[in-house]
């Protein structure tokens, strides 16, 4: 019982991450009908400008944990809106495929001037926030896991409040129905789509810092499979909706968690991408697909 | 159809013939008669660079003072090197340059059996001899009589380990955590399986991961709900660091156990404190007081701002001293007379002890155990063969 249930807790930590990725991939292309999958590099870049924030400021307390948190968070919303400007922007209106592969080249690009500037090489991640266990019965709980948690919790809530309740989140709903209609009402479809496109990179970022806090071994190739598991995630919960993609994020790392447990541990890989095919196979809308309204 | 006229034509002709004239006269056989080229394909960077960055520098210390001190056969030795990222399907490739287009006269690699294996059926098909400096894999010298290795080998490595783990640690059931892309982690989990069951012992648990995992939660968790009195972790040091530190995390206190692939600074990193009370085996301790191992550490300090080598640098330092004792002795660079003359070292003394090359191309040498103790490795026993 103890070993299910510290199973569970490691497949919610897991999941956390998934969730907080995913929701990038859900917001852009719930917006732009595109999968960037640029993001994943977004999110190593959010890991990368953790550790260096790390070394300016001073870490191992909340306030400091939260200060590089939100450093990595605004250096990679610019980088979000700078790839969109450079890359994406004068490929606009034409088909999604030409977008799409730009977004696998710019993955690469981005990958490997990673490589060039960070070095190849593996790097240790600092400890940011306090590190504390808990032992409940025989289960462990890491501060880490619910820094995790809380701030995937915090920023889903704070997601769906933007989408749904400011005016930039109905100017972002208002284009994902009809960019045209959109611009002829007067919403200024470039900067809402800088926008969606900087509240995502900022949540990979967030994503990238807890990622690393949790397995403190950080390189440039570090993005490119947590990134294919949460667009997993994202197509599981039915992608273009955010509490799909939280929900398809924590389903996800359950699942690999359970096929890990059950002695399947060489699976877990090809257990994620079973789920991808079954569920295009069978429910293509994903499992909230069908929830229309809360589409960005 | 558009002909080219015939002044282009000639100049074309002429061009191709200097270039022709360039190569066979300053290019080929005049560069190979000044220098003896060695070839090196290593982990410069990646998953595996500290191991490849630490038998480079080894290897590069050999070399220049082979060079200072008058090089080999009157020449002076050309080191080539090539990185292959620690990726996979990248070694051979590697070689096959090495050998066709620098024209190296041997080759020196790698430090994972992976990557070693890869490039060795190259070597042996080319007649080129190859020596790893520190792959463990019994089958990378079992791939032909061109290969041989400088350092023990698994199925010694895995039993000194059990005994190790039954006698000195007192374990009756042991849990084994082994990455499946890694032919060294498969092969030594299985050489200390056998002897660990044989003396008694009892193996609770397997569990298994693939490299670059970074979530070993699931697997540890499993591992702890067997009640092991020891994990034997038998990766490389970026996976065993984090399976470490997730173990002490998920509240597992047994000793973890490991090879020398734990030995590099890395390991201490990326666990940092969660390595108190963890061991594992190596070739060499920089602790050693004999007089060629100080040596070694001494100019090896001297020629890297002071840093101490660890086992990859010293097994690299030996592989390339191994290869010119036996050019020296060969008197030749030329691949067969190389190769017997290889074959033939016997009681060559170097960084890491004596190296006699047994009749299956490997070394037999003896191993130290390290422990971490205060954030820092520490010598704790040597095991002769």
């Amino acid at each position: 019982m103890t070993e299910f249930l510290q199973q569970l807790v490691n497949g919610l930590a897991l999941g956390a991450v998934y969730a907080l990725i995913a929701l990038g991939y859900t917001m852009v292309y719930g917006v732009l009908r595109f999968i960037n999958f640029a993001h994943s590099e977004v999110f190593m870049a959010g890991a990368f400008a953790g550790y260096f924030l790390a070394r300016v400021i001073p870490t191992g307390t909340v306030g400091g944990g939260l200060l590089v948190l939100a450093g990595a968070m605004v250096i990679c919303a610019l980088l979000g809106v700078l790839i969109e400007k450079l890359a994406y922007r004068p490929l606009r209106g034409r088909s999604t495929l030409t977008a799409l592969i730009t977004a696998i080249g710019v993955s690469l690009l981005l990958q490997n001037l990673g490589q060039r500037i960070f070095g190849a090489n593996p790097r240790s991640f600092p400890t940011l926030f306090p590190l504390h266990y808990y032992h409940l019965g025989g289960v462990v709980l890491s501060s880490v896991q619910i820094t995790l948690f809380a701030v995937t919790g915090l920023l889903l809530a704070a997601l769906r409040h933007v989408v749904l309740k400011t005016r930039i989140g109905t100017a972002m709903r208002a284009l994902s129905f009809n960019p045209v209609a959109a611009s002829l009402v007067g919403i200024n479809n470039d900067r809402v789509i800088s926008f969606t496109f900087a509240l995502g990179s900022a949540l990979a970022a967030a994503g990238g810092i807890l990622y690393a806090s949790s397995y403190p071994s950080i390189d440039p190739l570090m993005g490119t499979l947590p990134g294919l598991k949460a667009f997993v995630a994202a197509v599981l919960g039915g992608i273009g909706n955010i509490p799909g993609a939280a929900l398809g994020g924590v389903v996800l790392g359950l699942v690999e968690t359970l096929v890990v447990a059950l002695g399947g541990s060489t699976y877990r890989d090809a257990v994620a991408f079973a789920v991808l095919i079954l569920i295009l196979l069978f429910r293509p809308n994903g499992l909230l697909g069908r929830l229309q309204t809360e589409k960005v | 159809m558009y002909r080219l006229p015939p002044r282009i034509l000639s100049a074309f002709a002429t061009g191709v013939a200097l270039a022709l004239s360039a190569c066979s006269g300053g290019g080929g056989s005049g560069a190979t008669d000044d220098v003896i080229r060695i070839g090196e394909f290593a982990s410069l960077t990646g998953k595996e660079a500290a191991f490849g960055q630490s038998s480079h520098k080894g290897t590069q210390l050999a070399i220049e003072e082979i060079n200072a001190g008058g090089g080999l056969l009157g020449k002076k030795i050309e080191f080539v090197y090539e990185d292959n990222r620690s990726t996979p399907g990248e070694s051979a490739t590697i070689a096959k340059k090495l050998i066709t287009r620098d024209k190296v006269v041997a080759l020196l690699g790698e430090v994972a059996s992976g990557r070693s294996l890869e490039a060795a059926p190259i070597a042996q098909t080319s007649g080129i001899p190859m020596i790893s400096p520190s792959s463990t894999n019994p089958k990378v010298t079992e791939t032909g009589d061109y290969i041989f290795r400088v350092c023990f080998t698994d199925p010694f490595q895995g039993k000194l380990l059990a005994e190790f783990a039954r006698n000195s640690l007192k374990a009756g059931k042991a849990a084994v955590f082994s990455d499946v892309s890694a032919p060294y982690s498969m092969g030594l989990a299985q050489y200390f399986r056998e002897p660990f069951v044989a003396s008694g012992g009892q193996i609770v648990s397997e569990q298994k991961y693939t490299g670059g995992d970074k979530d070993f939660k699931a697997q540890l968790t499993a591992i702890k709900a067997t009640r092991p009195d020891v994990i034997f972790v038998p990766g490389y040091y970026t996976d065993a660091g984090l399976i470490v530190a997730q173990a002490r995390q998920l509240g597992i206190t047994v000793p973890l156990l490991g090879g020398d692939g734990w030995e590099a600074p890395e390991l201490l990193q990326i666990a940092g404190s969660a390595l108190e009370g963890t061991y594992y085996s190596t070739h060499f301790s920089a602790e050693n007081s004999e007089a060629k191992v100080q040596q070694f550490v001494a100019s090896y300090r001297a020629r890297y701002n002071g840093e101490t080598p660890d086992a990859m640098a010293a097994l690299g330092y030996d592989s390339a001293m191994v290869l010119a004792d036996a050019i020296r002795r060969a008197g030749t660079t030329e691949g067969p007379r190389l190769r017997e003359a290889i074959a033939a070292t016997n009681g060559y003394e170097g960084a890491t002890g004596k190296t006699t090359l047994d009749a299956a191309r490997n070394a037999t040498k003896p191993a130290v155990i390290l422990t971490v103790r205060d954030g820092q490795f520490r010598y704790l026993e040597t095991v002769n063969p």
